[in-house]
């Protein structure tokens, strides 16, 4: 019952119940392959066959082209690394400040109830709009950029991370009461152990809103990076570079989201 | 004042306090437990059972009376006093090692020693080849026991039992129960068990103590004698006395639905 046992001998239905399960697996990962596939090679022919404005749209041999070019300036990498460096230095600080604030707040009931109604108007203020203050008040540069994505990330991990304290079960606060635990050690012993799921799936949506909030205040200081491509590439009309540092962007994103996935995984054992 | 009363309460009251108003818990109860006793408290649901192993544990204090452990008053939780719970609230990012050894961690109490002994604990009661997995593996019963041994590990002189079966099924409650109460009376603990179920309280107990409805008092003490040749819970349930004594208090509890 507690230790599975492993049955080397397979029975003939149990291996055609395995089989199924993995042909539907594979044909799943083939129809996701085949519609990138159709999807880039639908957008090619059509450019090409004029049936399409690539001037509009680009194509993807353009943004090939442009990717290589881009390389062989010895840009690509410094406007990459600009965006994922303004990116991660934004969640990184939005996740530990919001935890922090989180933790002041379940620790003074007080504080946490005078907070309320701040945290509930900041929290639904689009934090784009405070931007151009941004800008002003630290100037236009990287730092801007951070603290952009700093705010946007802020106010909802503060808001999920001290839920996610509240919602440890009072029982397991009781069960190290009676053992006369003090106020830091229930914060260590039961609340910041328990929450490790809830302060992973807001370093998770964190990543989302860091990246809003970089390529938004690039959009907005515009001196390098990938929204600074956007946006120039937007104002002199050359859609190729668009697409690309879009294509760069979703890329990026996506294997920063499954690096954290991976963390998860990895430390968080006791899950699975 | 005899010398092996392990607890004592004297007069004691208490009152909750809400925005709803006040809650007269428990009523000017008195009685006292000795060394090596095991005592079950049953009563109606809501009547401030759980109240009078809070204030053994520390947990709150008396509006009125005085609580007595060891033959000193209760200023706060102490060490001498372990508390199960309803639940066995493992925590599942530990080990059963690490769970186990909890109680002792927060009393910065974690030595060779100590680790020595809470080790030779979950080796004795079968738990030995499990110390390094994680509580979601293991069973119902099984975590009940984890949940014994954290108890045990802190070494108290009074054990504390909050309905400490209510979450297992039928069969793991019976085995538990039996299992539970072997192992307090091996070790030479004092213990008080909180229950609603009449039949689990007269097999395990040396005592009961029936309580009103809230404010609660204590309506009358039953002296268990039952003549069994062994006196695990089990076998004790088959004593031709069990009945009497489960119809005398079914009686008291005046139970209406």
């Amino acid at each position: 019952m507690y230790n599975r046992k492993v049955n080397n001998a397979i029975s003939k239905e149990h291996a055609l119940y395995l089989a199924r399960i993995k042909r539907k697996k594979l044909l799943i990962r083939l129809t996701q392959i085949g519609i990138l596939i159709a999807f880039i090679a639908l957008w090619e022919l059509t450019a090409r066959l004029n049936m399409i404005d690539s001037f509009i749209t680009s194509q993807p041999s353009r943004i090939v082209n442009t990717l290589k070019s881009l390389y062989r300036e010895g840009t690509l990498w410094m406007h990459i690394s600009i965006t994922i460096f303004e990116t991660i230095i934004g969640f990184v600080l939005g996740t530990v400040l919001g935890t922090a604030i989180a933790i002041i707040l379940w620790w003074s009931d007080f504080v946490a109830k005078v907070a309320d109604p701040y945290l509930v108007v900041l929290s639904s203020l689009p934090k784009v709009a405070l931007g151009p203050i941004i800008i002003v008040w630290i100037g236009a540069g990287p730092l801007a950029i951070i603290a952009m994505a700093l705010f946007v990330s802020l106010i909802v991990t503060i808001i999920t991370v001290l839920n996610g304290f509240l919602e440890v079960s009072p029982d397991k606060i009781k069960l190290l009461q009676t053992f006369g635990a003090s106020k830091i050690q229930i914060l260590m012993k039961v609340i910041l152990p328990a929450s490790v799921p809830t302060i992973i799936s807001a370093v998770k949506v964190n990543i989302g809103m860091s990246w809003v909030g970089v390529i938004v205040g690039e959009f907005l200081v515009s001196k390098a990076g990938l929204g600074h491509l956007i946006v120039y590439g937007g104002q002199v009309f050359k859609l190729d570079l668009v697409m690309t540092s879009v294509f760069i962007l979703s890329i990026a994103a996506a294997l920063m989201y499954q690096f954290v996935a991976w963390l998860e995984k990895k430390y968080v054992r006791w899950q699975y | 004042m005899s010398k092996n009363e392990m607890v004592s309460l004297k007069n004691v009251s208490l009152k909750y306090h809400s925005l709803e108003g006040e809650t007269h818990a428990i009523n000017n109860i008195s009685f006292s437990v000795n060394q090596g006793e095991f005592i079950g408290i049953v009563g109606p649901s809501g009547c401030g059972k759980t109240t009078i192993l809070s204030l053994i544990a520390g947990l709150i204090k008396p509006t009125k009376g005085q609580v007595l452990v060891d033959n000193k008053s209760v200023e706060g939780t102490s060490t001498d006093v372990g508390y199960m719970l309803q639940q066995d609230y493992l925590f599942e990012w530990r080990t059963i090692m690490q769970n186990v050894l909890l109680g002792l961690e927060i009393h910065n109490k974690v030595n060779q020693f100590t680790k020595a002994k809470a080790e030779k604990l979950l080796e004795i009661y079968g738990l030995g080849d499990f110390k390094n997995h994680y509580p979601n593996q293991l069973s119902g019963g099984m975590r009940q026991r984890v949940a014994l041994i954290r108890t045990l590990a802190i070494d108290p002189k009074i054990l504390l039992l909050d309905e400490p079966f209510s979450a297992l099924d039928y069969q793991t409650r019976l085995a538990m129960s039996d299992e539970v109460s072997t192992i307090i009376r091996k070790e030479g603990k004092t213990a008080l068990l909180v229950t609603h179920d009449i039949s689990e309280a007269i097999s395990m107990s040396d005592r009961v103590i029936v309580l009103s409805k809230r404010p609660a008092t204590i309506k009358t003490i039953h002296h268990i004698q039952l003549t069994t040749e062994k006196g695990n819970p089990i076998s004790r349930r088959q004593a031709p006395e069990f009945r009497e004594y489960f119809n005398a208090i079914w009686k008291e509890l005046d139970v209406h639905v």
